[in-house]
């Protein structure tokens, strides 16, 4: 019995979802009409010095940013992905927009309430009190952090978790020291774009032996149009540092399509562990493709110290085209690399997404589990690479590859890369597609649950193994996703 | 007389443009077992899955009366949540779902239908655990993914477990001997018996006698090339286990 009950708040919750959801629209697709503050369209070297003065940023970041501005020029867009992408054109987006802070004596810790209602309205409480007594959120809408809840708390324990603006104002020798370290900003198109332009993000700093004890979360909305978010994270854990990080997004609907292209950094030290969580809900255009989220991605963490463990969980349903490859640079002796993803493609979405683990520490093992999920005329890709460089000797791989298939106008895509030089490396790769079946349908109907529920219920059974590594608040989100995600997608 | 719980008229179904069933009639009791039994191939697969409203069959005529609901107009979660329950020949696999949830959304969506309130989890795991005992169905099953693994056995006790939890008006089993060994065909069919009241009805469809030493049957029914031709007591199903079906496929064929 105490197996069951020990399951049983997660089962339980699992089944209100199933209840709940009858809506198939997209809940937070508003917008919040609040004044804000767009720099002129375009992209040059005077808007990255603008948008580096309006930061009041040192020398040598703005330095940095035109580095990587310079190189960005250099570049073409990346065609290599499973996407087709239509021109995109850098000079038609606003690449700053802050909502703008009202006039009048107030303390500048205060929100404006439009924005506090706003947040509300995406289920995010911006008020602590009415937080998830369990966790501390950063909460950035367009290019700036709006407020960075428990900031207090933590830094009793000498956490520091704030906006990207603000580490850099307060602790420049941190930022300076991370910054660009493990994704430089020479390593692909869309990290020199983000490296030149980012505005915000969330900074995160776990020292020695500390056990993070809440989940940081950061929440990414875009709100204003014609512009496009680029944001940084950096999170770095000390030695024997612990912390659990949740990533949440969602966006306006919209005719037009908005990009959105972010960096996130981590870095993993000796025995240390960071577990970090994404529940990505951009706006994915409608049903004929029309609008929603372009969402270029470069994620990578570096597990420098000796049996450092860093562990990606994604939960990809949003975004008209998602670009994406969270990945592990295992370094350290005895570094451990996980990735556990859904990705969830309807309507007219695509998805090239999955994980790089870079073996170059010896006795280093990962683990790759991935659950592609194809609807409506959706294209799909898990793209993943291996690699064992030729010094680390006794390293693991474990990839599970596997594909679901709704209806017969969707396409489901594996494209595994391994790159072995050691000999002593043991790599196992496994891949499934499978389909729903009518008869499995027509057993949950007769039994009383409608299709929809049905579909629901088999989806969210095939995503467990990724949804259990979730936290608890946010796997039960993310299997409501998953089933709205999927409305309307068995005819 | 009592009430009629379900009566069938004329009923004719196709798949794929073939006509299986060719004009079925029955009229079934509160309390009663029917046995339908037939040779290979004669539609009595097809006349359960017709009944509990698969899209696979397309119904070309006919009426099905269930306690006074036209069936046939029902959805099959409709069909479900109105008292009808089908034990599957070959229940299918769920792979990552849960018994516990599986059966859980099973039984909201029956409570939402009738707007009763969901059932609060320790008054739905107390209901499992109590259901669970009918056919001896242990813990570990219940918590593994539905039929995931499940030996024909354990499927078939599964079965009969979901039946006691949705509590039906009808319930069809079809085929539910097949594939089980003795211990096992003894421990369904009480299963089954101890479900049994006055209110409720079976349908059973079988090949064999055998589950009729433990199911006894009211009335039996032979099903061949899409109609009934004979009906009759229990003594026709003894009849047919010695003297098979050639005669009753001559007597019809000679027609």
């Amino acid at each position: 019995m105490a197996e069951i009950s020990d399951k049983k708040n997660k089962e339980d919750l699992n089944n209100d979802i199933i209840g709940d959801v009858t809506s198939s629209e997209y809940k937070y697709g508003f917008v919040t009409d609040i004044d804000t503050d767009i720099i002129p369209k375009g992209l040059n070297e005077d808007v990255v010095r603008l948008i580096s003065q309006k930061k009041g940023e040192p020398e040598w970041l703005l330095d940095f940013r035109l580095k990587a501005y310079q190189y960005w020029k250099t570049l073409e867009m990346p065609r290599w992905a499973h996407l087709d992408i239509p021109e995109i054109d850098y000079d038609a987006i606003s690449y700053y927009a802050a909502p703008r802070k009202k006039e009048g004596p107030k303390s500048l810790d205060e929100v404006d309430p439009q924005l506090l209602e706003t947040f509300n309205k995406l289920g995010i409480p911006l008020e602590e009190q009415k937080l998830f007594s369990g966790m501390a959120v950063d909460a950035v809408m367009d290019s700036v952090s709006v407020k960075t809840t428990h900031k207090e708390k933590l830094a009793e324990m000498g956490i520091v978790f704030c906006s990207f603006s603000e580490a850099v104002r307060d602790y420049p020798d941190l930022v300076k020291k991370y910054l660009g370290k493990v994704v430089s900003y020479r390593d692909n198109f869309f990290a020199a774009l983000n490296s030149a332009v980012f505005s915000d993000g969330s900074f995160v700093y776990i020292p020695k032996g500390v056990r993070c004890p809440m989940e940081l979360s950061t929440y990414f909305r875009i709100n204003a149009s014609g512009t496009g978010q680029f944001e940084r994270t950096l999170i770095v854990a000390d030695d024997d540092a612990y912390v659990s990080y949740l990533e949440g997004c969602t966006a306006p609907m919209r005719d037009e399509n908005q990009l959105h292209a972010a960096i996130v950094e981590i870095i993993v030290e000796d025995r240390a562990e960071v577990k970090y969580s994404t529940v990505q809900n951009w706006y994915a255009g409608d049903k004929d493709g029309k609008g929603g989220v372009y969402n270029f991605v470069t994620k990578r963490g570096l597990c420098r110290g000796d049996y450092s463990k860093l562990s990606w969980t994604q939960v990809e349903t949003g975004s008209a085209i998602t670009w994406k490859y969270p990945s592990c640079v295992l370094a350290g002796e005895g570094s451990v690399g996980e990735f556990y993803s859904v990705a969830v493609t309807n309507n007219r979405q695509q998805a090239d997404t999955g994980t790089k683990m870079i073996h170059t520490g010896r006795n280093s093992r990962s683990t790759i589990v991935s659950k592609g999920i194809s609807a409506g005329h959706s294209q799909n890709a898990y793209r993943g690479l291996v690699k064992v460089a030729p010094d680390a000797d006794g390293c693991r791989n474990y990839t599970q590859c596997d594909s679901l298939l709704l209806g017969s106008n969707c396409g489901a895509h594996t494209f595994p890369y391994v790159d072995v030089l050691n000999d002593t490396a043991v790599v196992e790769h496994e891949a499934t597609t499978s389909k729903i079946s009518e008869d499995q349908i027509f057993y949950c109907n007769q039994r009383g649950i409608p299709t929809e529920e049905a579909v629901g219920l088999i989806v969210n059974g095939y995503a467990k193994e990724v949804m259990n590594k979730l936290p608890m608040e946010f796997a039960v989100e993310a299997q409501k996703l998953l089933q709205v995600t999927l409305e309307g997608s068995v005819g | 007389m009592k009430d009629i719980l379900l009566e069938v008229k004329n009923l004719h179904a196709n798949i794929n443009g073939k006509e299986i069933l060719k004009g079925i009639n029955l009229t079934i009791r509160p309390g009663e077992v029917h046995a339908i039994m037939g040779p290979n191939g004669s539609g009595k697969s097809t006349l359960s899955s017709v009944l509990a409203g698969n899209p696979t069959f397309t119904v070309t005529e006919g009426e099905v009366d269930f306690h006074g609901v036209d069936l046939l107009s029902l959805s099959p979660e409709d069909r479900s949540h109105e008292g009808l329950f089908l034990s599957f020949q070959y229940p299918v696999e769920i792979p990552g779902v849960s018994m516990v949830n599986f059966m859980r959304a099973a039984m909201n969506e029956k409570r939402k239908h009738f707007d009763q309130p969901a059932l609060s989890a320790s008054e739905f795991l107390k209901l499992m655990r109590q259901k669970r005992e009918v056919v001896e169905l242990d813990n570990k099953l219940a918590s593994r993914s539905v039929n995931e693994g499940f030996s024909g056995g354990e499927k078939k006790r599964n079965e009969i477990f979901q039946m006691a939890m949705l509590e039906p008006r009808l319930s069809i089993l079809d085929e539910t001997d097949s594939g089980l060994d003795i211990d096992a065909l003894r421990v369904v069919a009480g299963g089954v018996n101890k479900l049994k009241t006055a209110d409720n009805a079976t349908i059973v469809i079988t090949h064999y006698q055998r589950l009729l030493d433990y199911i006894k049957p009211d009335f039996v029914h032979v099903l061949y090339k899409g109609r009934i031709v004979r009906t009759g007591g229990p003594e026709l199903a003894l009849e047919l286990e010695e003297k098979g079906y050639d005669w009753i496929k001559q007597e019809i064929d000679n027609q």
